[in-house]
Formats: C-alpha cells, structure tokens, sequence
C-alpha cells in the first residue's frame, strides 16, 4: 500500500496494521505530522507535540520483540487544547494560559497511553471551549475542511476538521453543549456526546461540570465506538463517572424512531428540510419504524443551558485569577487588581461574557429565579426524555439548523450563535446520550449532521442505528 | 440605659483525619511549605474533588456529640470569592443542606445553648507576607485539609457563658477523637457575633461579627470590649454598623476589617463535582457504636455510680485519657475512691504541666500495689516507695515489694506468741480487755506493730487477739 494512503484508513485498520508489522507506527505518525504542516493554514492543529516519532520508534520496538502491546498501539491521537497532558502545554486556546504546561495527565489521556496510542497533538478549539464557531482563539480562526471561507463549528472545531482533513484518524473533543456533535456535523464526520459520566473528567479543563463531557471524532461509526469504549469507565479521580457497560441486549432487527413533536415545526422551516425529509424517506425504506414522540420542555433547553452552564463556568474559572498559572496584569498593583486586570486582560470576550451572566444568575436575589428554576426545569426535561423513549429507540433531529456559516458571520451577533445550539443542547442538559453522524451536503455542497438522541446509557443502540441507516458510510 | 446582649457563635474544628477531605494528601501540620500538596488541593485546571468519607463520618460524629439530627441527604455547595490563599477560588462548604442539624448544650446554670448546624467544609492555605521586594507567599498545606463549622443559635448572653460552651465544644471534640482542638495551632477557631438590645426588648439589634480569636481568653477579652463598645455608642445615641471586625490581642481592642456594604457575596451553589452525600440510619448506628461515653455523662456515672465527689469527677474527666485510665483502673480493683486519690494525689503530679501525658505506670500495677496497702499486706508509705519503684525499673509490684523485703511475712505463730509475751507481761491488759475490748484493741496491735517494725499484718493481729485474751 503506498504510504498516501494512511489518511482514507481508519483507527482499527492502523492499529491492526502496526500490530501486524505491515506498518511502522513511526512512518504513520511521520506521514500525519507532515500532513499537518501542509495543512498548516486551516489553523486545527496547535502544535504536533516533539516526541511522538520517539514514542512511536518505542511502539515500533516493543512490537518488533513480540511484547504484548495495547489497542491503540502506534496509532496517533490528538486532543483538544484543554485535556492535559503531562509535561505538555496547554492553553484552552486563551491568552491567560498560552505558556501552561500540564503538571499531570488527565484520565482519558492515561487510558489512551495505557493502550500505547500516540498523544500526537492538540487541536484548536474556542477560547475554554466557549463558542460554537472556533474563532474566538488566540491560534487564529479554525477554517472549515470543505470550505476555507466558512467555520469549522466549535468548540472542538480544531479536532473534527483534523479528522476531516485527515490529520490524524482520531481526534478528541469536548461536548458541553454541542461542541463535539456540531463541529463534526459542519465537517462530515462523526462525533457523539455519550452518556453523562461515561468518561471521566478528570484532567479536562471544566466549562460546566455537569454537562462537560469529552469523546471521539471520528471518520467512521466503527472507529468512534472503539475508541469511545477505550476512553470510558468509571474514575476513582471523578465521582461523576458511571459504569460504562453500554446498554443493549441483543441487536434488534427493527427500531422504532422517535420525532419530537415540539421540534416538528421548527425543522420544517430550515432550509435544509428537504435533505431530512428525504433521510426519513429513506429510514422508513429500510425498514424503520416511526413515531411521534413529545418532550413538552425541549424548546425551554436552550434557555436552561445558558443559565446553568455559564453558572458553573463563572465558578470554574474563576481560579484562572493571575495568582498561580494564568498570566498576571503587569500593571496590578493590590490585589484587587491582580485579580480585575489579569483577568479583564487575560479573558476572550466570550468568556467574559458568560462568566458575567453566570454572576449574575448566581447572585444574591436572582439565584431562585434564574438558578433553582433552571435546575428545576433540567429535572423536568431528564423525565420527559425518559417517557418518550418509551415509545421509541431514539430521537431523530438534525444535528444543526444549517451548514457551516461563513467566518465572521455569526461572531458579532451571539444569540444567534446561540441558536446554532438549538439541537444539540437538551441532550447536554438531560444527560443524555447524542450521536451525529454525516448524511447529506447542503445547499452550499457542506456536510449536514443527523443527530441521534438515545436514553441513558444506549450508545450501543444509537452507533447500531446510525450503522443500520445507508449502512453508516456516508463520506467515506 | 440597661442592656440585653446577644451572642452567637461559629465555631471551626480542625477534623482528625489521615487525609485532605478531598484529596489523599495528608492532613498534617508543620510540613514544609506545599509538600503536602496536588493538583487538586491547588486548584490546577481539570482537577476534581473526591470526598473523603471519613471527614463525613467525623461531622456526623459531632452532630452525635451535641444531639443533632443527622441528615439522610447533605450536598457540598461553593462558596465563591477570590483570595490568594484560595486555590479554586471558591470553597467548597455546605449551605443548605447541612450534614448536622440542631442540637446543643446545657450549660451549668440550666441555660440549654441551641446549634443551629454542623457542617462540613475545606479549609484555606495560609499566607506568609515576606517583604515589599519578596511579597506573599502562599503554602497549599492547609488547603483543602477538613474542617467543621459549629454554627450556634444566638443564645448567649456573657461571655462567661461562651467560655463554658467552648470549653466544652472542645473536651467533646477531642473525646470522641473528632479533632485535637489546638487553638495555638488554628485547630480550633471562633468567631464571635453580639449585639446589644435595650432590656426585654424584642428586636434584635444590629451585630458585629469579630474574628481573629486565638485563644479562650481573648474571647473572654473581646466579648467583653465589643460589649463595652457597643454600649458606649447606644449610650451616646450613636448606630451600630453591621461589619467584621478584627480582635487585636496585644492591643486588646478591635478594629474594623469590613462593612456590610464591602461583604462578599457568596454566590452559593451545589457542586457539580460532588454527588450529594446519602447517609443511611445504619451508617448513623454504627458511627454511634464507636463513640466513647462522653465527659459529661462520665462525671455524672463517677458521681452516681462509684460515688465520687464532683471535685473528683472532675478533675479525672479532665482528659479522655485519666478517664480511660481510672475506669480501668476501676475494672481491675473495684475501689473508685482510693483509685482517685492515688490518681488524683500522687499520680497527676508526675505529669504536671505536661501535654499529651501518659502515666509511667499500667493500670495493673498501679492497682496491685493500691491493693496491697488496701489489704494492709503495706503501708502507705512503703506503697508510694513501692510505686517509684516500680517507675524506675518497670518490675511488676509483687516482684519488687519481695525484691526490697518490703513485705516480711509475720507469722501468725510469732504474733500468738508476742500476744502471749504481752499476756504474762502486763495484767492490766487482760483485765482491761476482759471489761471493754475496743479500749485496748489498739494498744495490742501497736505493740505488735512496734515488736515487728511495723511488718505485721494489722487484721490478723486483731483477729488473734481474742484467741490469747
């Protein structure tokens, strides 16, 4: 096989060939970083990290002797710009910590190693991972992989258009609200946000803690799921984590589909209905079920998530204060000031924008009319899922109202950056797993994402519908 | 114009456990600076909190303590501010649901003293102020180490009510090995909050809330100027001003730190990183199994049951430690009176003024020899050169009351036969005893006593007596 041709296979193939010795995990690696220097402008990668031809000599060494090595050996593996990894920089793609260097290993990164993957490099992402566009970064603009002039979604941007552009077979993001399943939607590959505490969040810069979490994107379903069991599991490090033995029995030969009846309308009017409603067209052809389903709350989703995420954000970061790590004012001169200015002077707009709305919400006096009531609705909303999918395997949505937009479009204007979230988010606040995959080009000849939303703990069931559905290789 | 005062307190103790509450860094004081420290007790990005469910069953402990109700479901929120010493920059506490509710005191003068709570919360690393060139530094060791929070109602009304209330916080605290309660060492912090309302009156008036007390008598000293300062402001038609202020004890006055316009606000709520902590009635049982009667309870037993004056339960209830050691002592010869005395008289005053004794010699040994000079086989004398003895050389008492020929056995055949000597030797004896024994009963056992160096057995002596005379 010519060396060329790395980038059309994927994660299992890699690892199966370094694992035969058909190929060296060094040539694999070296063909990537190469890769990545040619698509140096598209501004996914930060940096391809300086050991990883040593690591993968070790790898190419150790299978040389016979040793008994891990799933992922030789295979490179980038993570987004705020998974830590030991004795790397680290910086969420922000100014205030643009000279880190991670003191220790997040959980995911360790498993990963543990199964002797390569931590090849980090990936571009918005500013801690606030944003739905990857612009708001000190590395300049993540430029879409089918479309220089448009985003890459965000805020793992950087990760899915690496995997897109083939820059590596594997890239980890980061899903809050929508930042792994957008990003790999606007760029023709697969990401999921699986259940939350699949994946441990230690070790991963927090955004809002009880929404974060991180997982593959992938270029196939096959690939996201094998790497999504690698990195899942509970974590002595992080009490949220659940047991992550996916639920599914037996494959079934039929699965019914559920259509959220308060989502009806507003899908209808995107421009790209057209494409969805030729995608159902073609499930109820292959044999799929259908039903209409109501989660009478999902519209209020929105709304919730921006009250509850940026209420955990303001406290997360509140430790980046110009006193440990984060880089302090010059001109502070009390205390006070190392605080106000380093942080003023350290922080996107963005941020500084939701960490003010989080105050805010938290606040003496407004805290039971924008907290509790958020809080309360997000209980709500976790047991009208749990009734539809009563009535259905899964919810079906697109992934995003549209195509990628164009750079610079939306940036000025961020509630309707906001809205961009629209379907990603009620699987954020109700924990619930969502997986999207590619299944159409758009208007402008971009990638479209279908989602699909499954009860806790069914990822098994949504990667084997999403295979059911045109076999699953869309894009390939 | 005459005064009602108001007082509540806030008391923080310093939990007993190995590790941090959320992280296993050990919890120790006088580490070199940030040896005990990690990404998580620093606040690094990505680091998340594990609870230490040991630092759970210690708050539960003091909440069985001071009869508290023991919450089934508790939730660690944060407390949000930014300071240097506060790595995350939030403190992770409890708010509204506490793992300890209500409870309280009573005090000796009948007055019962309410809890409002006990909480479980981390403490904050410390600063060093350097110099103007140097700077602060900081020191994580204390960070994130586990403390409580004993919330009171405001109940009292002098300081001399805090003071007992304090004192006994801590001799529970410490009994139950929930903390050691060193103030010198911050193990054992108040804050004070007063107010003052003219008598009867209903309304309460505005507080202060002092910090920075250091030890039981700068309490006392405080209460007692925040009092006077007060007065004299109302005296004068002057308002209080709600804000903190900082005791300063060289100077014995305080001063103000804040006002409620500058106080912070908290920005409460629940920790995502935490599961809300469930606390089972079994958990609660077996927590209560492994408590030690408490000090109170105990001097109530010592009076009620061994018949000890207060004065002596009191001084034995002291330390955890007497205590154990006297109701052994109890178990093994059951004389709780003399055992006190030996305690009490001579035992203590081998350890004076020290901290953290332990007696230099067992429960056993002590006992056997308070049981020889009981059973007269010594002296008191002989008992107490015997007990040094023993100190010294660490030999059990039997072995070196023979050692030392302190116990010579008399025999009954040579006490008949001094019996018999003070028979033929002096008539008026006999007569005598024949008339009113008791009269002389003394007089022959001295003279056995003297014609034996005092070796004698006392009791056989008066039990021979009738058999010559």
């Amino acid at each position: 096989m010519m060396k060329a041709e790395f980038d059309k296979m994927t994660v299992q193939e890699l690892a199966d060939g370094i694992r035969s010795q058909k190929y060296k995990s060094e040539e694999i690696v070296r063909f990537f970083a190469e890769k990545c220097e040619k698509f140096a402008k598209f501004n996914a990668i930060i940096e391809v990290f300086d050991d990883v031809f040593d690591k993968a000599r070790k790898i190419d060494e150790k299978i040389a002797r016979g040793e008994k090595v891990g799933k992922l050996a030789g295979v490179p593996v980038a993570i987004k710009d705020n998974i830590l990894c030991k004795g790397k920089k680290m910086s969420c793609a922000s100014k205030f910590m643009k000279d880190f260097v991670a003191p220790y290993s997040s959980t995911i990164v360790k498993k990963l190693e543990s199964e002797d993957a390569i931590i090849f490099a980090r990936t571009n992402m918005d500013e801690f991972a606030m944003g739905g566009s990857t612009e708001n970064t000190i590395y300049g603009a993540c430029k879409n992989a089918f479309d220089e002039s448009r985003v890459a979604g965000g805020s793992s941007g950087g990760s899915a258009v690496a995997v897109a552009l083939g820059l590596c077979p594997v890239a980890i993001g980061t899903d809050t609200g929508g930042s792994v399943r957008q990003p790999s939607s606007f760029n023709g590959v697969v990401g999921i946000k699986p259940t939350y505490g699949t994946v441990s969040r230690y070790g991963i810069v927090a955004f809002a803690s009880s929404t974060d979490q991180a997982s593959p994107i992938t270029k196939i379903i096959e690939d996201s799921e094998f790497v999504l069991s690698i990195l899942a599991g509970k974590d002595e490090h992080d009490m949220t984590t659940i047991d992550s033995d996916f639920e599914m029995a037996a494959t079934k030969k039929k699965y019914t589909i559920g259509l959220c009846r308060e989502l009806t309308e507003k899908i209808k009017t995107l421009p790209e209905y057209p494409h969805f409603k030729a995608a159902l067209g073609k499930m109820k052809q292959e044999g799929f079920g259908f039903v209409e389903v109501s989660v009478p709350h999902i519209l209020n989703s929105l709304a919730c998530y921006y009250i509850l995420t940026p209420a955990e954000a303001a406290s997360n970061l509140a430790r980046f204060d110009g006193v440990k790590y984060t880089s302090r004012s010059a001109s502070a001169r009390t205390l006070e000031e190392v605080f106000v200015k380093s942080r003023s002077e350290g922080f996107g707009k963005e941020v500084q924008r939701r960490i003010m709305l989080g105050n805010f919400v938290l606040s003496s006096g407004y805290f039971d009319a924008y907290y509790k009531k958020a809080k309360a609705l997000q209980q709500l909303l976790k047991k009208e899922f749990a009734a539809a999918f009563e009535k259905c395997d899964c919810i079906l949505t697109p992934t995003t109202p549209g195509e990628a937009f164009e750079i610079g479009g939306k940036i000025k204007d961020p509630l309707s950056m906001y809205l961009e979230d629209l379907f990603t988010v009620p699987a954020s606040i109700s924990g619930i797993p969502a997986l999207s995959v590619p299944y159409a080009k758009g208007q402008h000849g971009l990638p479209l994402g279908l989602q699909f939303m499954g009860r806790e703990k069914s990822e098994k069931v949504l990667y084997d519908i999403a295979k059911k559905f045109e076999g699953g290789r869309y894009g390939i | 114009m005459e005064y009602d005062v108001v007082i509540g307190l806030e008391i923080h103790a310093e939990l007993k456990t190995k590790t941090k509450v959320f992280c296993s860094c050990k919890n120790e004081f006088g580490a070199k600076p940030n040896a005990n420290t990690c990404p998580v007790c620093t606040g690094m990005p990505g680091a998340l909190p594990i609870i230490n469910r040991h630092a759970v069953e210690l708050c539960i402990k003091a909440g069985l303590c001071f009869g508290c109700k023991i919450a089934e479901y508790a939730v660690m929120e944060r407390k949000n501010y930014f300071y240097p010493d506060l790595a995350k920059a939030y403190q992770i506490s409890q708010m509204v649901h506490p793992i300890c509710v209500g409870g309280g005191i009573e005090l000796k003068n009948g007055k019962f003293m309410r809890l409002n709570r006990i909480h479980l919360e981390e403490d904050a690393g410390k600063l060093t102020h350097i110099s103007r060139a140097v700077g602060t530094l900081v020191d994580y060791n204390r960070g994130g180490t586990p403390l409580i929070e004993i919330v009171t109602e405001p109940d009292f009304s002098t300081a001399e009510e805090v003071d007992e209330f304090l004192k006994r916080v801590r001799e529970s605290l410490v009994y139950a090995g929930i903390a050691d309660c060193k103030m010198e060492e911050g193990g054992m912090r108040c804050d004070v909050n007063l107010s003052l309302k003219p008598k009867g009156s209903l309304v309460l008036g505005t507080r202060t809330e002092m910090k920075n007390l250091n030890s039981f008598k700068s309490v006392t000293r405080a209460i007692e100027y925040e009092i006077k300062r007060q007065k004299e402001i109302l005296d004068e038609g002057g308002k209080i001003i709600q804000e903190t202020r900082k005791w300063d004890d060289a100077k014995g006055k305080n001063l103000s730190m804040r006002t409620k316009e500058q106080a912070q606000d908290y920005r409460y709520f629940p920790d995502p990183d935490i599961l809300p902590i469930s606390i089972s009635k079994i958990d609660v049982e077996k927590i209560k199994a492994e408590m030690p009667m408490l000090p109170e309870e105990r001097r109530k037993k010592y009076v009620a049951e061994f018949g000890l004056p207060e004065y002596d339960a009191a001084i034995l209830t002291s330390s955890k430690y007497v205590s154990d050691y006297f109701e052994k002592c109890v178990k093994i010869f059951d004389s709780p009176k003399k055992i006190s005395n030996w305690i009490m008289v001579d035992l203590l005053k081998l350890v004076k003024e020290q901290e953290d004794f332990v007696f230099p010699i067992s429960e056993e040994d002590l006992c056997e020899i308070i049981k020889m000079v009981e059973e007269k086989t010594i002296n008191k004398t002989v008992g107490l050169q015997l007990l040094d003895a023993v100190i010294k050389t660490g030999k059990k008492p039997s072995v070196l009351a023979k050692e030392m020929n302190l116990i010579v056995t008399i025999s009954e055949e040579h006490i008949l036969s001094l019996l018999n000597k003070l028979k033929s030797e002096n008539a008026k004896v006999s007569e005598d005893y024949a008339k009113e024994p008791q009269k002389v009963v003394g007089f022959i056992v001295g003279y056995v006593m003297k014609n034996t160096a005092g070796k004698a057995n006392a009791e056989l002596v008066r039990s021979l007596i009738s058999k010559v005379f």
